[in-house]
């Protein structure tokens, strides 16, 4: 002992420690600790071991498991080790079980009974000892065994005693409510106990008992506040003061007890208002703790009945944290600024400086904390700058966890507050293309069917145009390397169903920019089904606009190279698509009907479409269609047998595979159904036919001929319509199976019901939809639901349709009148690295490397000489000059190209020159905040009277709080 | 309620790892070394606090503080405040402080049993209980004397054993 300076441990230990420390790696580390394991191992079983050894061989055991390595084997001799008389040996026992056990090990039934044992004690150590051990390992099913004993210690002499049974006890509530229900009233009765801490310590569990029932408690309030009266007072022993504070803990806890009882009820209110007062008057800022006690006073009363005088302290303290050098204060004093907005959101307003300091601060936690704040106060006339700093933050970051966490919040901001849709569609599109594979799938169907159904104005217009800035705007992205493929996936599909709508794009122009898509991806799946459904929907909706479709060469070998390809589901879309090309124009109008995807869908449940076919079959000798409960009996004799064995009975074992192959009057059966499937397909019956013969040869599947007279494989397909679900097991369907099938169901939908969008549905889950009505309702409704978060969505939208269209009538007049000008040179909207136009949003920040003067002599100069009605028509109306100012301009504006690129975007202003309407797309753009050369001039102003970029910019704030 | 206790140093050794809801080992290691991770990013001079549900879950921040070559973690739900953790941290390095006489990262490695005693007289079960150092000592004190009176004979086997083991 002594030549090891006093730590207590063997030199063996201390060698460990030393070379543990010394390693270099962590393999070396590892062989080090393994071979002290072995050591271990070996000394432990030795029965001769001294006491006095053992426990430093446990110690030892417990510092190998917490560097990481199982010492399982030496479990058993802790629990021995906590059974031993002396003190020492027991409490390293103790520390050592409850380091090890989970509390269902299965070694715990040892323990409690040691437990039981010591909790008689009278050694009131041995009781504290095993008390800490009670916390720690007992379960729900050992509490009755120690329960009583723990209630008897409340009343030990001893408070160390009482403090820790209460806690105990409290454990146990937090194990299971109901086994100690009825020993409650003792928390009760412990608050008034002699001793403070006793009474601190009873203030945790009652905290947990009021959290879960506020109403049963409301008599405590009293005695709660009269308790922080004396508190507050200096009452309690000198030896209860920390820092000069009393008893701040206890005070904390009290506070947040009284947060709880004082929500909501005036009455109770009242009575906190005197302390909470005195509290605020003695609260020390000075120190960490005294900050402590300041803001649980906040909380307090921001969650109690309102009273203006306590919430004038509470503000003033708050901007004390917030204007404090500390950040843990100003991360505090951000936490309690969201907290009293939500009773008066003008308290904001004098702290706006302190939150856009918070933002900007490189502290991660503050950072995050402020975004908090932010979305807090999100209101629609703010949601852009505030969903634009996300953005900004969520592109800046790496920590895949808080990105979609910050992605889901953006995406909710902006489906509650989006003021314009085309915002809306470039804020998606920047969370999409940032963290696409992070979002949830939901997002990305709620943002299709928003394109799809638009608003539902009355005004079709905005939302084809809509959808016509959204077809943009993807064409664009698209060609971008590493998209997610979740982005992926609603861009093939917004192509495909109104990418040729407007009739700006050719339909060959679209069709191969998918094809590159699905090249391009072609080792996601689902991309390429995506890809290849939106290539069939365009053709069909030439085909039925009575245009003759000629596919590319690459579109051609795309669909050859799918049906060859291992995936089912891509096979049966390039069959699919194959068939449709086949078709005359109006089956495909009926097949395919153009922008139908939000129509309902009427599911024939009763199938009566198929009477015809089964009456034929009938007449032809099939055997009638048997309804599943008789089917099962029948199995069930079939099964006679097997059921003899206990343990195979239906959970274990599936049988129905063995009864597939039984009856032979089956065999004659399926062909009948195989053709007349295919008879109802109205397609060239050589055709089908011989892609049904193609099918199998690529198939993966090696044990399905379709042509062979499998009995097994096609009694599955025949299963698979008419049987019980089951059947369908989506497991492994052949390829020629599931082609057959699904060509039948769709037909079974008939012309009239089945829209693209079922197809798109059904195939996107990869499910078998031919019996199953209910889950394909449920699947729709989760794919294209959520309409409770978009029932918020109207008003905001509404408002932002009301006031667009005066702004966006005024642009094309103004478009109008330089119409002659304005024509190939609608890049010029290209232009506005968004900033320039933007003044109310937080230019400085987002290019703080572009020289405002030099934007404004770019800007100002061809616009003086022109019709000054519109900046964006004039611009557009000087072409020449402007371009050559705008080209020189745009690799400084843009930090890199994806970011000069997302900024385009960001404005809403289309990169292709050749494009007509551009002007539409541009409005967003143009007609927020003023008129944008006054702001540029007054941001000049503000540069050169050289304020600094944080409180440079009043329209920040106003945008932000205002 | 609080989480878990952690005490690593500055290259990523643990010192101390106390669960209040119980982990597997190997869960163990890997929450110490994701906080570990985070905690070698930070710059000086920001916030003790960091939200912790990307790690511990939802609703869990951490309360951290950097003394020498130890940082000292509180992991803890919304029932306790930033603030008043990071005092607690104080309490209990200071108490650390205290019992050892200026405590050093070998003290800690070499008594991780000792710290675990007195990481008990301050929180139990995920609750804290004593706040008080003079307290917390008081009973460690007490602990002490009696665990020596009853092992008086301690030094002969372990000088043995010192030996045996070489």
């Amino acid at each position: 002992m002594g030549s090891q300076g006093g730590w207590g441990q063997s030199k063996e230990f201390l060698d460990l420690v030393k070379s543990i420390g010394e390693a270099r790696s962590k393999a070396e580390e590892d062989r080090i600790v393994l071979r002290e394991i072995e050591t271990l191992k070996r000394r432990i079983s030795d029965p001769e071991v001294p006491k006095r050894k053992m426990k430093e061989y446990i110690i030892r055991l417990v510092y190998v498991e917490m560097l990481g390595h199982d010492a399982s084997f030496g479990y058993i001799h802790a629990v021995k080790m906590a059974h031993d008389d002396s003190l020492l040996l027991k409490r390293t026992g103790y520390l050592a079980v409850t380091l090890f056990l989970d509390e269902d090990h299965d070694l715990i039934i040892l323990i409690v009974n040691t437990i039981q044992k010591d909790l008689r004690s009278d050694n009131y150590l041995v009781v504290c000892a095993a008390l800490n051990a009670v916390c720690r390992l007992i379960n729900e099913e050992t509490i009755p065994a120690v329960l009583p004993q723990v209630v008897e210690l409340l009343a030990h002499p001893k408070e160390a005693v009482r403090k820790k049974a209460i806690m105990a006890l409290h454990r146990f509530y937090q194990r299971s409510a109901h086994s100690v229900s009825h020993l409650i009233s003792n928390f009760r009765k412990r608050l008034c106990d002699n001793d403070p801490g006793v009474m601190g310590a009873t203030l945790c569990p009652l905290f947990d008992l009021v959290t879960g029932d506020v109403s049963s408690y409301k008599d405590l309030v009293v005695s709660f506040v009269s308790i922080l009266k004396q508190v507050a007072e200096r009452r309690l022993p000198k030896s209860y003061d920390y820092h000069q504070m009393p008893a701040p803990f206890i005070q904390i806890r009290l506070l947040k007890i009284l947060a709880l009882l004082g929500s909501g009820d005036k009455k109770s209110s009242e009575s906190m208002y005197t302390v909470l007062g005195d509290v605020f008057r003695k609260g020390e800022s000075s120190s960490n703790i005294g900050n402590a006690v300041l803001y649980e006073c906040i909380c307090c009363v921001s969650s109690i009945y309102p009273n203006q005088k306590l919430i004038d302290a509470a503000a003033e303290v708050t901007s004390r944290f917030l204007k404090s050098d500390s950040h843990n204060l100003k991360y505090m004093g951000i936490d309690a600024l969201g907290r009293l907005i939500k009773i008066n959101p003008d308290i904001a307003e004098e702290h706006q400086l302190a939150v856009i300091d918070c933002l900007e601060d490189p502290d991660d936690t503050l950072k995050r904390k402020t975004f908090e704040l932010l979305q807090k106060m999100t209101k629609s006339s703010n949601v852009e700058v505030i969903v634009d700093r996300m953005i900004d933050y969520m592109i800046s970051i790496s920590d895949n966890h808080y990105k979609t966490e910050i992605a889901s919040r953006c995406v909710e901001l902006a489906e509650q507050f989006a003021p314009s849709n085309q915002w809306f569609i470039q804020t998606m599109n920047k969370v999409f293309e940032h963290a696409g594979d992070l979002v949830n799938a939901k997002v990305a169907h709620n943002l299709m069917r928003l394109i799809a159904e638009g608003f539902g104005e009355e005004d079709e217009g905005a939302d084809n145009q809509l959808r016509s800035s959204a077809v943009e705007s993807y064409l664009r992205i698209m060609g971008e390397p590493k998209l997610p493929s979740l982005f992926l996936q609603v861009i093939c599909w917004v192509l495909g169903e109104y990418g040729t709508a407007d009739g700006k794009f050719s339909a060959s122009y679209i069709t191969g920019k998918l094809c590159d898509v699905a090249e391009a991806h072609s080792n996601d799946d689902t991309v390429k089904a995506y890809a290849v459904t939106a290539i069939m929907k365009i053709c069909a909706f030439e085909i039925s606009a009575g245009r003759k479709v000629e596919l590319l060469p690459e579109c051609q070998s795309l669909i050859d190279e799918l049906s060859a390809s291992h995936s089912t589901d891509l096979q049966q879309r390039a069959y699919e698509l194959q068939a449709v090309l086949g078709l005359n124009s109006h089956s495909v109008e009926s097949i395919m009907p153009v922008d139908a995807s939000c129509e309902d869908i009427e599911v024939d449940k009763s199938l009566s479409f198929v009477n015809n076919f089964v009456q034929q079959s009938l007449e032809k000798g099939a055997r009638p269609y048997i309804p599943e409960n008789e089917r099962s009996a029948m199995l069930n004799v079939n099964n006679f047998r097997s059921q003899d064995q206990p343990g195979a009975l239906t959970h274990g074992l599936r049988f129905e595979a063995y009864e597939l192959a039984k009856p032979p009057p089956l065999v004659t059966r399926t062909p009948a159904s195989f053709i007349s499937s295919t008879d109802l397909v109205p397609v060239p019956e050589s055709t089908y036919a011989k892609e049904i013969h193609q099918a199998p040869l690529p198939s993966p599947v090696p044990d399905i001929a379709p042509v062979e007279p499998g009995v097994k494989l096609r009694l599955e397909g025949v299963q698979k319509k008419w049987g019980r679900p089951t059947y369908s097991s989506p497991s492994a369907p052949s390829a020629s199976t599931s082609g057959i099938q699904k060509t039948t169901n769709g037909i079974t939908y008939g012309p009239e019901t089945m829209s693209s969008q079922t197809r798109a549905v059904s195939y996107d889950s990869k499910k078998q939809h031919v019996e199953v009505s209910a889950e394909k309702q449920k699947l729709a409704a989760s794919l294209f639901g959520g309409s409770s978060k978009h029932d918020k969505r109207p008003t905001s939208s509404h408002k932002a349709a009301r006031t667009r269209p005066t702004s966006a009538e005024k642009l094309r007049e103004a478009t109008a009148n330089t119409a002659t000008e304005v024509t190939v040179e609608k890049i010029a909207p290209l232009q506005p690295p968004p900033d320039l136009l933007d003044l109310g949003g937080p230019i400085p920040e987002i290019a703080p490397s572009v020289d405002p003067f030099m934007q404004l002599e770019g800007l100002l100069g061809p616009t003086q000489g022109i019709s000054s009605e519109s900046t964006v028509s004039a611009n557009a109306s000087k072409p020449s000059d402007l371009m050559e100012t705008l080209y020189a301009e745009m690799p400084s504006t843009g930090p890199s190209g994806t970011d000069m690129y997302s900024s385009s975007l960001n404005s809403g202003v289309p990169t292709n020159a050749n494009k007509s309407s551009q002007m539409v797309a541009q409005i967003p753009s143009v007609k927020k905040g003023p008129n944008p050369r006054d702001s540029l001039q007054k941001d000049a102003v503000a540069r050169q009277v050289g304020v600094t970029p944080t409180s440079q910019n009043p329209n920040l704030f106003s945008d932000l709080l205002g | 309620m609080i989480r878990a206790v952690m005490v690593i140093n500055t290259q990523g050794k643990h010192r101390l790892a106390k669960f209040y809801d119980f982990q597997p080992v190997e869960k163990q290691q890997e929450l110490i070394r994701s906080i570990y991770g985070v905690l070698c990013s930070r710059a000086e001079n920001v916030s003790n606090f960091i939200e912790a549900d990307s790690i511990f879950g939802p609703d869990t921040r951490l309360v951290y503080k950097h003394f020498a070559t130890l940082y000292f973690v509180f992991v803890f739900d919304s029932c306790e405040n930033e603030l008043a953790m990071l005092d607690l941290i104080q309490v209990f390095v200071e108490t650390l402080d205290r019992c050892f006489k200026n405590v050093c990262e070998l003290d800690i490695v070499f008594n991780f049993n000792k710290m675990h005693t007195i990481l008990d007289e301050i929180v139990v079960g995920g609750q804290v209980m004593e706040t008080s150092s003079e307290e917390v000592m008081k009973a460690v004190d007490e602990i002490t004397k009696l665990e020596k009176s009853s092992n008086a004979i301690s030094i002969v086997p372990k000088s043995i054993s010192g030996r045996q083991g070489r």
